[in-house]
C-alpha cells in the first residue's frame, strides 16, 4: 500500500497573487505530495466541490485580498454540509493576528503569515493529517 | 459511509474514496471492486492523448459541458506525471476545467502517474470501473500528454481521440510509430490558428498509408478555447461506438479489456509476491552472489519464481 | 572610458595587488573569495576598477541627463529642477472615506493622487455582484458608477492634481468616467494630467486581474492611444509595469527585459493599428519595483532607460525625444516587509526609495510598515511619506544629477542587467512577442522558477532575512491596524439601486446598446463608453457588454 498525502492548494476570491499559493505548491510537490492547484478566483463552492471530487487530505486556502474572514468559514460550513469533515483545512495570506483566532474558531486549523518557512507548513501537514486506519 | 453503496449509489464522495483506495493498492478497494464490478459495463470509455499544450484539458472539459448538457453524467480522469525525485506531483489540469467543476453530473479526478510510463496511472483502469459503477454514462480518460510512449490509454478505452495542434506537424512524423496508429480520431485543436490545414492534410497523409478495418479514422478541427466544433466531436465518437457495436468489435473489446483488468490484478500481486521474496533473509546471500558475480540474476529469477509458484 | 594603455597598466598592478591580498593562510578559505551574485544571478566581484569599464564610451553608452540614450536621466536638470512626484497609493472602503484620506494627503504636501480600487472594479464588477462579498473596499475603494467617482473627487480640482489609477482590464472605462466627470465640471479634457495604469499583459503574467483575452484587450488598449492622443494629450495612457512581476518574484533583469517587451508588444499593436508611432510613444509611462539590493536597483533603472531608448529608436524609429524617454514610477517592493518585527520595514522602505531616487525616478510611492498584515494605518502612511521628504530635503542625494554615474561597480552592472535583459527580450522576440509567450507560459514560468529559487534561498539560509531567518525575536502582535467593515457589501448593494432608481434607464440602455455595437466594429471604443457612464451606465453593465463581444479569458496553469 502506498498512501500518498493529498493536498488541494486553492485561492478564494477575487485577488490574483499567487506566488505564494504557487510556492507552497511546488514545496509540497517537492514533499512527495500530490497537489491539484485551482488556480486564481474560485468560489468557496468550487473549493469544496473540488476537495470533495479529488479525496483530498487537505485544503490550504490562500487570500490577499482581506476577504478572509468571509471566504475561509464558508469553505469549511460547505465541506461540513457535504460530510467531508475529516479533512485538514488551512489558511494563509496577508492575515492579521486578531482574524487568526476568529478563523480557528471557525474550523480554520491553523493560519500561516507572511515570512512562514515552508518546513513548517511541510511539516504542519504531515503531523496533522488525519489518515484513516 | 458505506464506500461500496455509496458508489453504486452515485455519491461523489463514495467515488472519490473508493479511487483513493484503488490508487493506494489498499485491499478495500478490491473490496469495492468485487461488490460493485457487477454494475460495470453501461459506461462508454474514451480516451484523450497527445502532445503537451495540444489543450486535451480544455477540449475535455467543452465535450463534457455538452454532454452534460444533454442530460448524461460524465465522469474525467485526468492524469499528470508524478515527479520522478520526490514522488510528488502538481495536478494542474483542473485549472482549465473550472468551467464544468461545478456542473452537476461531472466528476473530475485529478491522477499522477506514481511511476507508470505509458501516459496512466495503475489504478485509472479501475478507477473507470469504479465510475462506471457509479452510474457515469461517459468516461473520458486524459493521458500525460508526453509524446509517443502513451499507447496505454488504447487499453482503456473504446474509442481513443488524438488531440494536436497547429504548428505541431513536426511531431506527426515522430508520432508515426505509436499514436497515430491508436487513434480512431484525430481532432485539430486551436483551428482558429495559423498552420490548422496543413497539420490536418499532414495528418491525413500519414492516415492513408495506414491499414484500415472497416472505420477511417476522421480528423477534426475544432477550437476548444473558442468553443467551436465539439459537436462534430461527440458525433463522431458516437458514430464510432455504433461501428463497434455493429461489427461485433465492441464484444471483443469487452473481453479484451476483461482480460487486461486480470492482468493488471495478476501483475501487481505478482510483482508484491516477488517484492517479498527477494526482501527474504534468505535470499540476501544469493543476490551477493549475483552481485560478486558468483551466480547471474536468470538463474537466481529462476529459483524466486518457482519458490512463489510453490507456495501461492 | 579609458585609454587602452592606461588600462593595461592597472591590470598589471591590479594583479600584483590581488596577489598581495590572495595571501591566505594554508587550509584557510576566505569568505570574502566565496561567491556572491545579484538577485539576477549576477556575479559581484570583489573589487571593480577602471577595467571593468574600458569599452564604455561616454557619450554613446551615458551622455547628458536629457539626451540620448537617457542613461543619466531623462531631464536635464532632473530633481535641482523639481523633486520626484510623491504619490502614495490610496482608496479603500468607501469613496467618502478615499476622498477624506486623499484630501488629508494632500494637505501633508503629496503632490500627486494615487487611486487604488479595489478588487470588484479592477475586475468590472459592480459591488453587488454576488461575488463581491467580502471584497468590496478591502484592496481598494469600490467605484461602480460615476456616481461614485463624483464623490470620489468632490472638492479636488481635477485641473491642479495629477491623478494616476491604478486600473488595467477596464481602464477604457474609468477613464471614461474621469473623463465625464471633468466635462461636468467644466473643465476641458486637455486640462487633465494623470496615469491609467492600462497594462493588461502584466495582469495575465503575474497580476491575474485580467478580464478579455490578449486580442480584444489590445485593441481596446488602442483605442485609448488613439482617443487620448487628440482629446486627453496630458494624459499618460498607459504604465507598462514590471512591479507586479517582480513582486510575483522575477529578478532584476527580467523585471527590466519582461516590463521591455510588454513595451515592444504595446508598440508593435499600435503601429499595427496604424498610429503613428511619436503619437503615442511619447504617452508611455513604466512602473517599477525598487527591491533590497540597492546598487542592483539603481543600475536596473538606468539599463532600463538606456534600453528602451534605443528600442524607440532603433526598432520604432521614433522621431520625438520624448518618444525615446523612458519616464518611471516606483514603489517600493511589498514582498520584501515582513510581519516580523514590522518596524524594521521603515529601514527596507528608506533603502529601497534610496534606490528609486539614485536611478532617476519620476514619482514614488513608498510603502507603510504595516503592509504585510493589513492596509497602512494614517500613521504608517505618514510615516512612508514622511522617508521620501527625508530623503528629498535632508540627504542631499537629490543634489545633483545621476551622482552615481561613473562608479565603476555601477557602471558594470548597469551593461551587465541591460545583456542579460537583452537575451531574454531575444528569446521572446524568438517565441513571436510577449502576447506570444505569455500563451505558452514562458513569461510565467521563468517568474515562477525565480520566486521558488529565492525562496529556497531564504529556507537554507543562503539569504538572509532580518527577523525572518537570522536575528528573530517573538513579536508582539500588530496593534491600530485598520479594518475595513465587511458590512460595505450590503450598503454599497442599497447605494447602488438607489442610483439605478435615478437614471433614465431607456437612455442607459441605448448606450450600452452603443458600446455592444462599437465592440462588434472597428470603431473607437471610448466614445460610446463616455456617453454609456454618462449616463450612469455602470462599470459592471459596460464590462458585460464587453464580456459578450470579446469572452473571456481562460488562464493555464504553468508551473
Amino acid at each position: 500500500m502506498e498512501q500518498k498525502i493529498r493536498v488541494l492548494v486553492a485561492k478564494p476570491g477575487l485577488d490574483g497573487h499567487d506566488r505564494g499559493a504557487k510556492v507552497l505548491a511546488r514545496a509540497f510537490m517537492d514533499a512527495g505530495m500530490e497537489v491539484i492547484y485551482t488556480g486564481i478566483r474560485r468560489t468557496p463552492e468550487q473549493i469544496a466541490e473540488v476537495a470533495v471530487q479529488e479525496d483530498v487530505d487537505v485544503v490550504a486556502l490562500s487570500c490577499l485580498s482581506g476577504a478572509h474572514n468571509t471566504l475561509f468559514p464558508k469553505v469549511v460550513d460547505l465541506l461540513r454540509g457535504k460530510g467531508a469533515d475529516d479533512i485538514l483545512i488551512m489558511g494563509g495570506g496577508v492575515i492579521p493576528e486578531d482574524d487568526i483566532s476568529f478563523l480557528k474558531q471557525h474550523g480554520i486549523s491553523e493560519v500561516f503569515g507572511p515570512g512562514t518557512p515552508l518546513a513548517t507548513c511541510v511539516n504542519y501537514i504531515r503531523s496533522h493529517v488525519k489518515k484513516e486506519a | 459511509m458505506d464506500v461500496k453503496l455509496g458508489v453504486l449509489a452515485g455519491d461523489t464522495r463514495a467515488v472519490a474514496r473508493a479511487i483513493t483506495w484503488v490508487e493506494n493498492g489498499d485491499p478495500r478497494g478490491a473490496e469495492v471492486i468485487r461488490g460493485v464490478y457487477g454494475s460495470t459495463g453501461r459506461a462508454y470509455i474514451v480516451g484523450v492523448t497527445g502532445s503537451p499544450g495540444a489543450g486535451k484539458s480544455t477540449l475535455v472539459s467543452r465535450l463534457a459541458a455538452l454532454l452534460a448538457a444533454r442530460g448524461q453524467k460524465v465522469g474525467i480522469l485526468a492524469v499528470d506525471p508524478s515527479s520522478p525525485f520526490s514522488g510528488g506531483a502538481i495536478l494542474g489540469d483542473r485549472v482549465r476545467m473550472f468551467d464544468v467543476a461545478l456542473t452537476r453530473d461531472v466528476y473530475i479526478r485529478s491522477m499522477a502517474t506514481r511511476g507508470s510510463l505509458g501516459g496512466l496511472n495503475r489504478a485509472t483502469r479501475m478507477a473507470a470501473r469504479i465510475l462506471d459503477a457509479a452510474g457515469f454514462d461517459w468516461i473520458f480518460v486524459e493521458t500525460v500528454g508526453a509524446g509517443q510512449s502513451e499507447v496505454d490509454v488504447h487499453d482503456v478505452a473504446y474509442t481513443t481521440a488524438v488531440v494536436m495542434a497547429p504548428g505541431m506537424g513536426d511531431d506527426i512524423q515522430a508520432m508515426k510509430a505509436g499514436i497515430m496508429e491508436i487513434g480512431d480520431l484525430f481532432i485539430i485543436n486551436k483551428a482558429d490558428r495559423d498552420g490548422a490545414d496543413r497539420t490536418a492534410t499532414q495528418v491525413e497523409s500519414v492516415l492513408q498509408l495506414s491499414m484500415t478495418t472497416g472505420w477511417n479514422p476522421p480528423v477534426l478541427k475544432v477550437s476548444a478555447e473558442q468553443n467551436t466544433g465539439i459537436e462534430s466531436v461527440v458525433d463522431t465518437i458516437e458514430r464510432h461506438r455504433t461501428h463497434l457495436v455493429a461489427s461485433g468489435k465492441l464484444d471483443a473489446l469487452k473481453i479484451r479489456m476483461a482480460k487486461l483488468d486480470v492482468l493488471e490484478i495478476l501483475k501487481a500481486r505478482l510483482a508484491d509476491t516477488m517484492k517479498q521474496q527477494l526482501d527474504q533473509p534468505a535470499v540476501q546471500a544469493e543476490l551477493e552472489k549475483v552481485a560478486s558475480k558468483q551466480s547471474d540474476p536468470y538463474s537466481l529469477a529462476d529459483i524466486i519464481f518457482e519458490e512463489s509458484w510453490r507456495n501461492t | 572610458m579609458f585609454d587602452k594603455e592606461s588600462v593595461g597598466r592597472l591590470k598589471a598592478a591590479r594583479s600584483k595587488w590581488q596577489q598581495g591580498a590572495d595571501k591566505i593562510p594554508a587550509g584557510k578559505t576566505c569568505k570574502a573569495y566565496a561567491d556572491c551574485t545579484t538577485s539576477s544571478g549576477i556575479d559581484v566581484k570583489l573589487l571593480y576598477t577602471p577595467e571593468d569599464v574600458g569599452e564604455m564610451d561616454y557619450m554613446r553608452d551615458l551622455g547628458f541627463p536629457g539626451e540620448y540614450p537617457y542613461t543619466r536621466g531623462s531631464q536635464a536638470t532632473m530633481y535641482r529642477g523639481r523633486l520626484w512626484t510623491m504619490r502614495q497609493y490610496a482608496g479603500f472602503a468607501t469613496v467618502e472615506e478615499s476622498n477624506r484620506r486623499y484630501k488629508y494627503l494632500l494637505n501633508q504636501g503629496q503632490t500627486g493622487l494615487s487611486i487604488a480600487f479595489d478588487l470588484p472594479t479592477q475586475l468590472g464588477m459592480d459591488a453587488d455582484h454576488p461575488l463581491s462579498e467580502g471584497e468590496v473596499g478591502k484592496v481598494g475603494v469600490s467605484v461602480s458608477s460615476l456616481a461614485d467617482l463624483e464623490v470620489l473627487f468632490d472638492g479636488i480640482p481635477l485641473d491642479q492634481v495629477s491623478t494616476s489609477m491604478t486600473i488595467n482590464a477596464p481602464a477604457a472605462v474609468l477613464m471614461a468616467m474621469y473623463i465625464a466627470l471633468a466635462r461636468r465640471k467644466g473643465i476641458s479634457a486637455d486640462k487633465l494630467n494623470g496615469t491609467i495604469q492600462n497594462d493588461v499583459l502584466k495582469e495575465y503574467s503575474a497580476r491575474g486581474t485580467y478580464i478579455y483575452p490578449p486580442a480584444p484587450s489590445m485593441r481596446i488598449i488602442n483605442d485609448i492611444f488613439a482617443y487620448c492622443s487628440k482629446e486627453v494629450p496630458n494624459w499618460n495612457t498607459i504604465s507598462i509595469s514590471g512591479y507586479h512581476m517582480r513582486e510575483a518574484g522575477c529578478t532584476a533583469v527580467q523585471e527590466v527585459a519582461f516590463t521591455l517587451a510588454d513595451g515592444i508588444a504595446y508598440v508593435e499593436a499600435a503601429v499595427k493599428a496604424g498610429l503613428d508611432v511619436d503619437s503615442f510613444a511619447t504617452r508611455v509611462s513604466f512602473f517599477f519595483n525598487a527591491h533590497n539590493n540597492l546598487l542592483e536597483e539603481v543600475a536596473k533603472f538606468r539599463a532600463a532607460r538606456r534600453m528602451w531608448a534605443r528600442i524607440m529608436k532603433e526598432r520604432f524609429h521614433a522621431q520625438n525625444p520624448k518618444s525615446l524617454m523612458l519616464r518611471f514610477h516606483t514603489q517600493t517592493a511589498g514582498c520584501t516587509l515582513t510581519s516580523q518585527q514590522p518596524d524594521n520595514n521603515v529601514v527596507r522602505v528608506t533603502l529601497q526609495a534610496l534606490a528609486a531616487v539614485l536611478g532617476g525616478t519620476q514619482s514614488l510611492h513608498t510603502n507603510s510598515r504595516d503592509e504585510a498584515v493589513s492596509l497602512p494605518s494614517e500613521d504608517s502612511v505618514r510615516i512612508a511619506l514622511r522617508t521620501q521628504q527625508i530623503i528629498g530635503y535632508e540627504s542631499g542625494v537629490a543634489d545633483t544629477v545621476d551622482p552615481l554615474a561613473g562608479s565603476y561597480f555601477v557602471e558594470s552592472m548597469t551593461d551587465d542587467i541591460e545583456e542579460e535583459a537583452l537575451k531574454y527580450i531575444a528569446k521572446i522576440d524568438e517565441l513571436g512577442g510577449a502576447v506570444k509567450a505569455i500563451e505558452r507560459g514562458f513569461i510565467q514560468k521563468e517568474i515562477q522558477n525565480s520566486s521558488y529559487q529565492y525562496q529556497l534561498e531564504i529556507e537554507s539560509g543562503k539569504k538572509v532575512i532580518v527577523g525572518v531567518n537570522k536575528f528573530q525575536i517573538q513579536d508582539k502582535p500588530a496593534k491600530n491596524l485598520m479594518r475595513i467593515d465587511s458590512a460595505l457589501y450590503e450598503k454599497r448593494h442599497k447605494e447602488l439601486a438607489a442610483m439605478k432608481g435615478r437614471r433614465d434607464a431607456t437612455k442607459v440602455e441605448a448606450a450600452l446598446a452603443q458600446v455592444k455595437a462599437v465592440a462588434g466594429s472597428d470603431a473607437n471604443l471610448m466614445p460610446a463608453i463616455i456617453d454609456a457612464v454618462d449616463a450612469y451606465a455602470t462599470l459592471g453593465e459596460v464590462c458585460d457588454v464587453l464580456r459578450s463581444v470579446f469572452g473571456e479569458y481562460q488562464p493555464d496553469a504553468s508551473f
